[in-house]
């Protein structure tokens, strides 16, 4: 997630070897929790009743010739339909039958159809699915046009003929059953392992020499196991409800006691004898029911981050009821900014952002950081990973994740504040008529940025028109003359293009033209020429100066790359562990750096440095 | 286990690539096949490395993955230490990984996240045959040689940063000490100063194994710090290739000018001056290219 043990490791002018500090700090990752799914299973306690309601039905069902107090089939005619007494627990059946038994005995062959209905389905589905999903190719078509014609064959129907063509069987129609929902297991797989099969680790297993089925069995089933297990509780389920259903129709073995033979029993004595047909009614709810829940618990235990997210929000709630908002009470109406200051176009004072944690305590990512910037001029704000430097922009726009908080400082644009001193959120009713209109944005990944689904020219037009209210025909025309602007030579198809038809270095032209389409004042760039190849990212870097210049706007360039700062910047920033380390004009911070921290990262750029050289271990003399 | 084992002439190139050409089947019914590399030639020698540029696109990451068997090679020839590896198969390739390892870019999706980097380090010594208590004890060595804890044996991926993560990349590629190394842009989603440190690491590893890289990178800078020769690659293409410090600092193909001039410094005038430079190469090449549209 962050490299704040790397640049804990570097900022530390430690003598010796890269050694890094044992990873066990709570840095910006915080702490990492671990447990196996077992535990988080047994800790839910819908997991604990799901669980233990099946193993009592299992034990039973294997326990019933020990259990049970008669035969499945012993009747006795004397005692038809019998109360519950002391001898028959549960009362007998029309044939003088007793309840208690054959449902023990029925929960037998009831179980072991569903098991032997759900192997099924896994021996064929699991292996189809994994050598589909993992060769494509011949054997994924043809698979493919088997599972879609079993998927269109009407289930009920291919088992009343079975049941026809080899008798009442519960085994054979069980088998048939399993091979007729073996596609739900077998698109579950492809799908599972066409996601990872591409993936890197599986290419590294490969030039390991690792044979395919060992990279199956090790890298790939690993992937599948969580969904299988899942997706069996619920297969085992409706495998119990269509044996039941099919013998409660009287389709089954009239010689074996199952569920839904006595189902069927019970049916035909429901005026006289209710409980028959309530006591294996509610041996099947509690066993499917046992099975959705554990099927449900299996999925909470596996996706566990979710749950800390949830707590984390409850615990920001708590932590800003408690602490700060009795310190700063909020005002409704904004205060004015400080007197000198209003000349500025943003001003940054003391900005501190954080996000509570479960614990209670506020984790900082950005702590004490001031800065301003003023018209016609661009500050590169420069930092590594987690330190701060994206978040910092981010509570500028207004565009922080909704649990973060800003803990101190505040914010102004042009004359008045966005974020007021004693403020702990971002006011989106004053930002919201800001962004877009004076400050735009610039991001990082252009592709990810522009919708796929409708085409540049309508991207770029909507907002113009919604923004500034002008008319389609000339936010078009405007859109073309942009599209110009910003170095495309044929706006016109560009304009009718659809994203994924046009280039990298393209893509992020089209964004720049959005970004200065409703004439900002302030663009906050974020890393814009990251994602580029260096050719394009020069053309780019050309043309944000010379819009820049054009249009006298403010910048703020978030960036890693001491190169494009001193391209394009006038003042920069440094930022480290979400705090500024140093700030001051390009030429200064870039030849003269005060801080350690701003000379160790000069000192990794590969420019002018003696090929083959060690970089970092050849500078640790010089600094302290 | 392979069908030649004679041993290699001792001044032959480690690894020499000869009029290499890959194509991808094209998902259209019988369209042309898509051409990733056309007519590739280049070796390595031992203890050397050498620097693949180009841009997104350019095929040097396909050149990469053809030598590793992760490419369909359909013209041409691979031959490592004298054998022709371009069609190995999965046993040979078993042999190979002896001798013959890679660093992916993405340390997030090059290791299992399902595995402790414990058994994703022994995962290449088991292929092998040792022993768990031998491949435990090696286990350790690498992480050691690569400057991470011992107690990382029984951790997960996620619980490293991307720069430790890249260390556990290498010494993966590290287990069973092979004589060349195909990295696959190991330093560019890593920080500056990551970066750095992973570079040092690179060259420490060559200075104490003698190992040889094939070293692919977008990134001039990093190519030439670390190169003894560099290959330039343009539209699936070899366009130049040469000494590093000859290449990166006086090349000759326009490609490779504009590349190096692209590449921005970091000082603020020095900058501007390159700058200018590079606007008055691309006036000149526009130049060139209309007056040899002019004759032609």
């Amino acid at each position: 997630m962050s490299d704040s043990v790397e640049t804990a490791a570097v900022a530390a002018p430690a003598p010796g070897t890269s050694t890094q500090p044992a990873p066990t700090h709570t840095g910006q990752s915080g702490t990492v929790v671990r447990s196996t799914v077992l535990r988080r299973l047994f800790k839910n306690p819908l997991g604990i009743v799901a669980m233990a309601i099946l193993l009592v039905i299992s034990l039973l069902a294997v326990l019933a010739p020990v259990l049970a107090p008669f035969e499945e089939n012993y009747s006795n005619i004397a005692k038809t339909l019998a109360a519950p007494d002391s001898v028959n627990i549960l009362g007998t059946d029309s044939a003088g039958r007793d309840v208690w038994s054959r449902l023990l005995f029925g929960a037998q062959l009831t179980l072991l159809s569903a098991l032997l209905c759900a192997g099924v389905a896994i021996a064929i589905g699991l292996p189809a699915g994994l050598i589909a999903g993992y060769y494509a190719g011949k054997f994924e078509a043809v698979s493919n046009w088997v599972v879609s014609i079993l998927m269109s064959l009407p289930g009920l129907i291919v088992l009343l003929t079975i049941r026809a063509a080899f008798g009442p069987s519960v085994w054979i129609s069980m088998i048939a059953f399993g091979i007729l929902i073996s596609p739900s297991y077998f698109r579950l797989t492809r799908t599972a392992v066409q996601s990872v099969r591409n993936e890197l680790y599986v290419d590294a297993a490969r030039v390991s020499g690792l044979s395919d089925w060992s990279i199956i069995a090790r890298h790939i089933f690993s992937v599948v196991r969580a969904p299988i297990i899942i997706q069996t509780a619920a297969i085992a389920g409706v495998a119990i409800a269509i044996q039941s259903g099919l013998e409660f129709l009287g389709l089954g073995d009239p010689s074996k006691a199952t569920w839904g033979v006595m189902l069927s029993e019970g049916f035909k004595n429901v005026y006289l004898t209710p409980t028959l047909l309530f006591w294996p009614a509610l041996a099947m709810a509690l066993t499917i029911g046992g099975l959705v829940l554990l099927g449900n618990a299996i999925r909470d235990a596996l996706e566990d981050g979710e749950k800390i997210k949830h707590r984390k929000k409850k615990a920001t709630l708590e932590g800003s009821t408690a602490a700060p908002a009795a310190a700063r009470p909020s005002r409704k109406s904004v205060a004015a900014v400080d007197a000198g200051t209003e000349h500025h176009l943003v001003k940054v004072t003391n900005l501190g952002v954080g996000y509570p944690q479960a614990d209670g305590s506020i984790k900082k990512v950005v702590d004490d950081v001031s800065f301003h910037v003023d018209r016609g001029e661009i500050l590169g704000i420069v930092g590594e990973s987690g330190s701060g430097k994206s978040q910092t922009a981010f509570s500028i726009l207004g565009l922080l994740p909704d649990n973060a908080r800003i803990v101190a400082g505040s914010i102004q644009f042009d004359g008045n504040y966005t974020v007021a001193p004693g403020e702990e959120l971002v006011s989106q009713a004053r930002l919201s008529k800001l962004r877009g209109r004076r400050i735009s944005y610039i991001p990082q990944e252009p592709m990810s940025n522009l919708d796929p689904a409708f085409t540049i020219g309508y991207q770029l037009v909507t907002p113009m028109v919604r923004v500034l209210g002008i008319a389609k025909e000339e936010a078009r025309k405007r859109a073309l003359k942009l599209l110009t602007d910003v170095g495309i030579t044929n706006p016109e198809r560009t304009f009718n293009a659809y994203p994924h038809e046009v280039s990298g270095g393209m893509a992020q032209r089209v964004l720049i033209a959005g970004a200065i389409s409703c004439e900002p004042d302030l663009v906050i760039a974020d890393e814009p020429t990251t994602a580029l190849d260096v050719t394009v990212q020069a053309d780019v870097l050309d043309l944000l100066r010379e819009l820049q210049q054009r249009l006298n706007i403010g910048v703020i360039l978030v960036t890693h790359n001491f190169g494009v700062v001193a391209d394009l910047c006038d003042r920069v920033a440094v930022m480290q562990n979400g705090r500024l380390v140093e700030e001051g004009s390009v030429r200064d911070i870039l030849r003269n750096p005060k801080e350690p921290y701003t000379r160790t990262l000069l000192a990794s750029m590969l420019e002018g440095k003696t090929p083959m050289s060690m970089l970092v271990s050849r500078q640790k003399e010089p600094v302290a | 286990m392979s069908t030649t084992e004679n041993d290699p002439v001792p001044a032959a190139p480690l690894l020499s690539v000869d009029h290499l050409v890959v194509e991808y089947p094209s998902k259209k019914f019988r369209a042309k096949p898509f051409r990733a590399l056309t007519d590739i030639n280049i070796t390595i020698g031992r203890g050397e490395t050498l620097g693949l540029v180009g841009e997104s696109g350019s095929g040097k990451t396909t050149l990469g993955r053809a030598v590793l068997g992760l490419a369909p090679v359909t013209g041409g020839k691979i031959i490592f230490e004298g054998k022709d590896i371009s069609h190995a198969t999965r046993r040979q390739r078993r042999t190979l990984s002896r001798d013959l390892q890679v660093v992916f870019q993405d340390p997030y999706t090059s290791l299992n996240p399902a595995l402790e980097i414990g058994a994703i380090l022994a995962e290449p010594l088991g292929v092998q045959g040792m022993e768990q208590t031998a491949a435990k004890k090696r286990v350790k060595e690498l992480l050691d040689q690569v400057g991470l804890p011992s107690d990382a044996i029984h951790r997960l991926p996620r619980e490293f940063s991307g720069g430790q993560r890249q260390r556990v990349a290498i010494a993966r590629a590290l287990a069973l000490s092979p004589k060349l190394i195909v990295c696959d842009e190991p330093v560019s989603a890593l920080d500056l100063s990551t970066q750095a440190r992973v570079l040092d690491l690179f060259l420490q590893i060559q200075k104490d194994t003698g190992v040889s890289y094939l070293f692919v990178s977008h990134d001039l800078d990093v190519v030439r710090h670390i190169s003894h020769r560099v290959a330039v690659m343009y539209h699936g293409e070899i366009v130049e290739q040469g000494p590093a410090d000859v290449v990166t600092r006086d090349p000759e193909h326009p490609y490779t000018q504009r590349l190096l001039l692209a590449s921005p410094v970091p000082d603020p005038d020095r900058q501007e001056q390159r700058r200018a430079d590079r606007h008055r190469l691309l006036e000149i090449q526009r130049h060139q290219k209309e007056q040899a549209g002019a004759v032609a």
